[in-house]
């Protein structure tokens, strides 16, 4: 039975377009949403309730619709939670019903509504908690949620974002929308005008004319006036919230399928005409297919020349239900006023409706049209910030004290007459204070009463009911807020839009308190849902963490050396094309035996300058810095002021007044913002300077017994060059800093060049490397060399508890006599507490497989206790047995003892060592 | 999102910014005993001011730490004061 009518609407008749709902073939028309086609073919059940599974058809024409959920497939992609009322239909669209199986019309789990008295608000709470709520969740949640998520990733569903500004938006893009804009353009502001409709209108379809135009031509002539203005306008785009410091959210939507565009609204005046939508009125089965809002109603005869029924039983007493009724008198319909103040109401039929019960009499209906008045839409008011006042007559929250460079105009503002609605929309535009009109209309309310007989529903999508709220009341859920957290009320993915009013009009009649003392829950943005791609936009992998570069990358790719991502770094995972683990053995063994060349560059290389720079950097370190001498290199730790290490490395004097610091390669940014805050915290900034050099200079490493003779070939004189010492020489024509430190516990240098000659120095490294056996090494070799001496790796080896005394560095703490960052909270209770994680070595037998990295050490206990956990572990090529690291409760005073270690479920024994396996005299040193 | 004016590369969107402390802290004087009551105040006692609030934030990309005075409830942004000293 098709309820289409054969003219009028928006629809384009010479262009059908075919679709299936829940596997039935259908048609509808260019122009057509989904819903509005399955209502045209006369198809009432559109979607299941979430817990009860009742049948349900549509109430709202727009994005007020809590039902019509769908999944929608198209070109053999699926969407889920697809909201019906605005999905735009497109030919060859798949619809199925959510939450519904094998179809909305015949539910297998339809049964579930038998039981709903056990249903009610908080029973998961009070049933499911014994012996355990974990035990019941799974299956909760396999009967529980709407739609499904394809698992398959579209690569093609991305987002672009943009930012835009404009002196005025105008949001809502209907007869009062129009007016303004047009009168903000016309007074010459950069205009930007949103409609979330394909179409500009909005509500004005329902009028024939206005202001004595046909309302066609009326919508015609503003668009144009707006742009010849010089305003803009965009369709199909919702502003989906304001933010702080009046931030627009705008999500552009283009053709099914594809992710919306954010852009990212500034404008210095906002105007807000939204609209209002109808409230449903809350009586028995009030929630049956064929329900509708009597404005859903009217976009449905007006946009998509659709019935919504034949024999309709009128319950709304509203100006706008005056009008209706005439109109679909005049297409045909079979229409009976029935005053909603009779009590009581019921909808008579289950699939079907047949009646409509006003307390003695039976009205006939296949379709009850239902308003308890127009709600304004004040949501984007409220993320703004603005009150809201209660308006008597209205009955309806209304904008109040606005918030900064906000006007609220038409519906939205509660004035929801055409005539009053333009004149106030134009001075708004204009930028003329306006009084908001007072209503022609006083609306008699209808709220739900307590009480009385039936199932009520209150909120559609989440199977609240009048009774649950009921039961909320009784069990002290009284504020809106516990209330909605209660019962869940408004927490759909409609989020109340629908519900709200009703619920806390609800609270208010059962504690027989004022609605407006009652009051809204908080509103927060989206207004209608949006992707979560839309917020990521093109924000992911490289375009999200870019990697760092190295000035060789090109040599190492050319060697065909595996580059990987080590701390935001693109560098040399191992040099050979064998199995990594193997690679990264021999690299190890060889730069233990002959020497190794390892590109350092990453080692930050922070300078700091001026005639202060001494007494800062032994502020910021916890080892005494003042003490060393240019052309030498200390070690040491920066601490938080909390006292937990923040960064390792070398600084090294370079003069004076120049020291360099060498942190962590991961590191960098980090502390050199760490360094700037001191810097500018308590000093003076002008007699300090903090430059960032490590990308300007290339570092690279020679190590191994073998490293002074490499550096010979190249003519680099390293005598008289004692460990932790530096030199400025030079090599080909160009500055070089040499500086003797050592990551692997052999004799080694570190090689500074400017970045643009390091190719040349890099290939004269290894033509040298070639006769001695030497050559490149990764990062992973050089991980397993600072193992075996024990040398840790910030982040890796201790974690953000981690003291310098924990890692053996016991002297400043008690020694250093200037202060420090972090100094005062190394003696604190718990810096001296007897159980700290102390970094320690652990050795397993040879022959057995390496630790694994992240395993706990554990108790003998019956009921095991981490002791702490494996932070570093290795094969040792030179050792020929496993090392590994790890942070142990006590772990100084454990050395020697067994120890076992827990990994997924199986247990190994290790014994404690010291973190240093091999060469603990150091003699390699200086071989 | 909002919008904060760093007194030395102006307006610029809040992601560019680090909140680093809240105005007035010193820093006790570790030469002398400092009780760990007044140690854990300074590391961990934070008025937050609801209302009129005075911070200390850094800009990112150029690494200077200004003055801020902001209200914590309405986002508000009355004013940002550089905190290096005037040119001489």
């Amino acid at each position: 039975m098709t309820l289409r009518l054969p003219t009028g609407g928006l629809i384009d008749r010479s262009k059908p377009l075919r679709f299936t709902f829940d596997g039935k073939p259908h048609t509808g028309f260019e122009g057509d949403t989904i819903a509005s086609a399955l209502l045209a073919s006369g198809t009432r059940i559109l979607g299941r309730s979430f817990k009860y599974h009742r049948p349900r058809g549509l109430w709202g024409a727009w994005v007020d619709e809590p039902n019509a959920i769908m999944s929608v497939t198209l070109n053999g992609q699926t969407f889920p939670n697809c909201l019906a009322t605005t999905t735009y239909l497109q030919d060859g669209m798949q619809a199925r019903a959510v939450n519904a199986w094998p179809s909305a019309r015949f539910d297998v789990k339809a049964g579930l509504d038998l039981f709903h008295r056990w249903f009610a608000a908080g029973f998961y709470y009070k049933t499911f908690m014994w012996p355990d709520w974990h035990l019941f969740e799974p299956m909760i949640r396999r009967m529980a949620g709407l739609g499904a998520v394809s698992p398959d990733h579209l690569d093609t569903y991305s987002s672009d974002q943009s930012h835009d500004r404009c002196d005025t938006i105008v949001i809502g893009g209907g007869p009062a929308g129009l007016a303004a804009a047009e009168a903000a353009a016309q007074a010459g502001q950069d205009v930007l005008l949103v409609e979330d409709h394909a179409d500009l209108g909005g509500t004005a379809h329902q009028l024939a004319d206005i202001e004595g135009i046909p309302t066609s031509d009326w919508i015609t002539a503003r668009h144009s006036a707006i742009q010849s203005a010089g305003g803009r306008i965009l369709t199909h785009t919702t502003a989906f919230g304001i933010y702080d410091h009046g931030l627009v959210g705008l999500a552009q939507n283009g053709p099914f399928g594809t992710a919306p565009r954010l852009i990212r609204l500034r404008a210095n005046r906002i105007i807000l005409a939204t609209g209002a939508i109808d409230r449903p009125l809350t009586f028995a089965n009030n929630d049956r297919p064929g329900i509708m809002a009597v404005a859903a109603a009217a976009e449905y005869l007006a946009r998509y020349a659709t019935l919504p029924g034949r024999q309709i039983a009128l319950l709304a007493t509203t100006p706008q239900a005056d009008t209706l009724a005439a109109q679909l008198t005049q297409a045909g319909a079979n229409v009976t006023r029935v005053d909603p103040a009779q009590s009581p109401l019921s909808a008579r039929g289950g699939k079907r409706l047949t009646a409509l019960q006003a307390g003695d009499r039976t009205h006939p209906a296949d379709t009850i049209l239902a308003s308890g008045g127009l709600t304004p839409l004040v949501h984007l008011w409220r993320h703004a910030g603005g009150k809201l006042d209660w308006c008597e007559h209205r009955n309806a929250f209304l904008p109040g004290t606005p918030p900064a460079n906000m006007t609220a105009t038409g519906a939205a503002n509660g004035t929801f007459e055409t005539d009053e609605a333009l004149e106030h929309a134009r001075a708004t535009g204009a930028g003329t204070p306006t009084k908001r009109p007072d209503p022609k209309h006083h609306l008699t309310p209808h709220w739900p009463t307590p009480g009385s007989p039936g199932r009520q529903w209150i909120d559609f999508q989440h199977d609240v009911t009048l009774k649950d709220v009921e039961l909320a009341a009784r069990e002290n859920y009284t504020s809106v807020e516990h209330l909605k957290r209660y019962t869940t009320l408004g927490m759909a993915s409609d989020q109340g839009k629908t519900s709200n009013m009703p619920g806390l009009a609800a609270m208010a009649a059962i504690q027989g308190r004022p609605i407006p003392e009652i009051g809204t829950t908080t509103f927060r943005p989206p207004f209608v849902p949006v992707p979560i791609e839309m917020y990521r936009g093109a924000h992911s992998k490289q375009l999200w963490t870019p990697l760092k570069r190295l000035p060789l990358e090109p040599q190492h790719r050319a060697s065909g050396a595996a580059l990987g991502d080590y701390g935001g770094w693109l560098r040399p995972g191992w040099c050979g094309k064998g199995d990594p683990a193997e690679e990264a053995q021999s690299e190890a063994l060889m730069a233990r035996q002959t020497a190794a060349i390892f590109d350092a560059s990453p080692l930050g290389k922070i300078e700091v300058i001026g005639p202060d720079a001494g007494a800062f950097v032994n502020f910021v370190y916890y080892n005494t810095i003042a003490t060393l001498k240019p052309g030498r290199i200390r070690y040491g730790f920066m601490l938080t002021e909390g006292g937990a290490v923040f960064d390792d490395g070398v600084i090294a004097r370079l003069d004076t007044n120049r020291f360099v610091i060498s942190c962590s390669s991961s590191h960098v940014d980090a502390v050199r913002t760490h360094l700037e805050a001191w810097r500018q915290d308590g000093n003076d900034p002008d007699r300090i300077f903090i430059h960032d050099t490590t990308q300007h200079w290339a570092t690279l490493t020679v190590t191994g017994p073998r490293a002074r003779a490499l550096l010979d070939t190249l003519d680099l004189d390293t005598d008289d060059m004692p460990h932790m010492s530096l030199r400025e020489t030079a090599w080909n024509g160009t500055p070089l800093r040499l500086a003797r430190v050592s990551f692997t516990g052999d004799t080694s240098f570190e090689l500074s060049i400017r970045a643009s000659h390091a190719p040349a120095l890099w290939d004269a490294l290894l033509t040298a490397a070639k006769p001695l056996d030497a050559g490149p090494i990764g990062i992973e070799a050089l991980s397993i060399l600072r193992a075996e001496k024990g040398f840790l790796m910030i982040g890796k080896d201790t974690d953000g508890e981690t003291m310098p005394h924990d890692l053996g560095f016991t002297a400043p703490r008690l020694k250093k006599s200037t202060p420090f960052v972090g100094d005062r909270s190394l003696h604190t209770d718990k810096a001296n507490a007897p159980d700290r994680k102390q970094l320690v070595g652990l050795t397993v037998p040879s022959g057995t497989p390496p630790l694994p990295t992240g395993a706990h050490l554990i108790t003998d206990d019956t009921t095991p206790r981490s002791l702490g956990y494996v932070t570093s572990s290795y094969q040792s090529p030179t050792l020929g047995r496993p090392i590994a690291l790890a942070l142990l409760e006590n772990g100084t005073d454990r050395m020697g003892d067994t120890i076992t270690a827990w990994h997924l479920g199986k247990t190994r024994q290790a014994t404690v060592s010291p973190p240093c396996a091999l060469d603990p005299e150091g003699d390699r040193l200086d071989a | 999102m909002q919008i904060f004016t760093c007194p030395f590369c102006g307006p610029r969107d809040e992601r560019e910014f680090h909140f680093a402390a809240e105005a007035g802290k010193t820093r006790p004087d570790t030469t002398g005993e400092v009780s760990a009551e007044t140690w854990a105040a300074y590391l961990h006692a934070q008025r937050n001011d609801k209302g009129r609030t005075r911070e200390v934030w850094m800009h990112l990309p150029c690494a200077e730490l200004f003055l801020m005075e902001r209200d914590s409830v309405t986002m508000e942004v009355y004013a940002t004061h550089p905190l290096r000293k005037a040119p001489q």
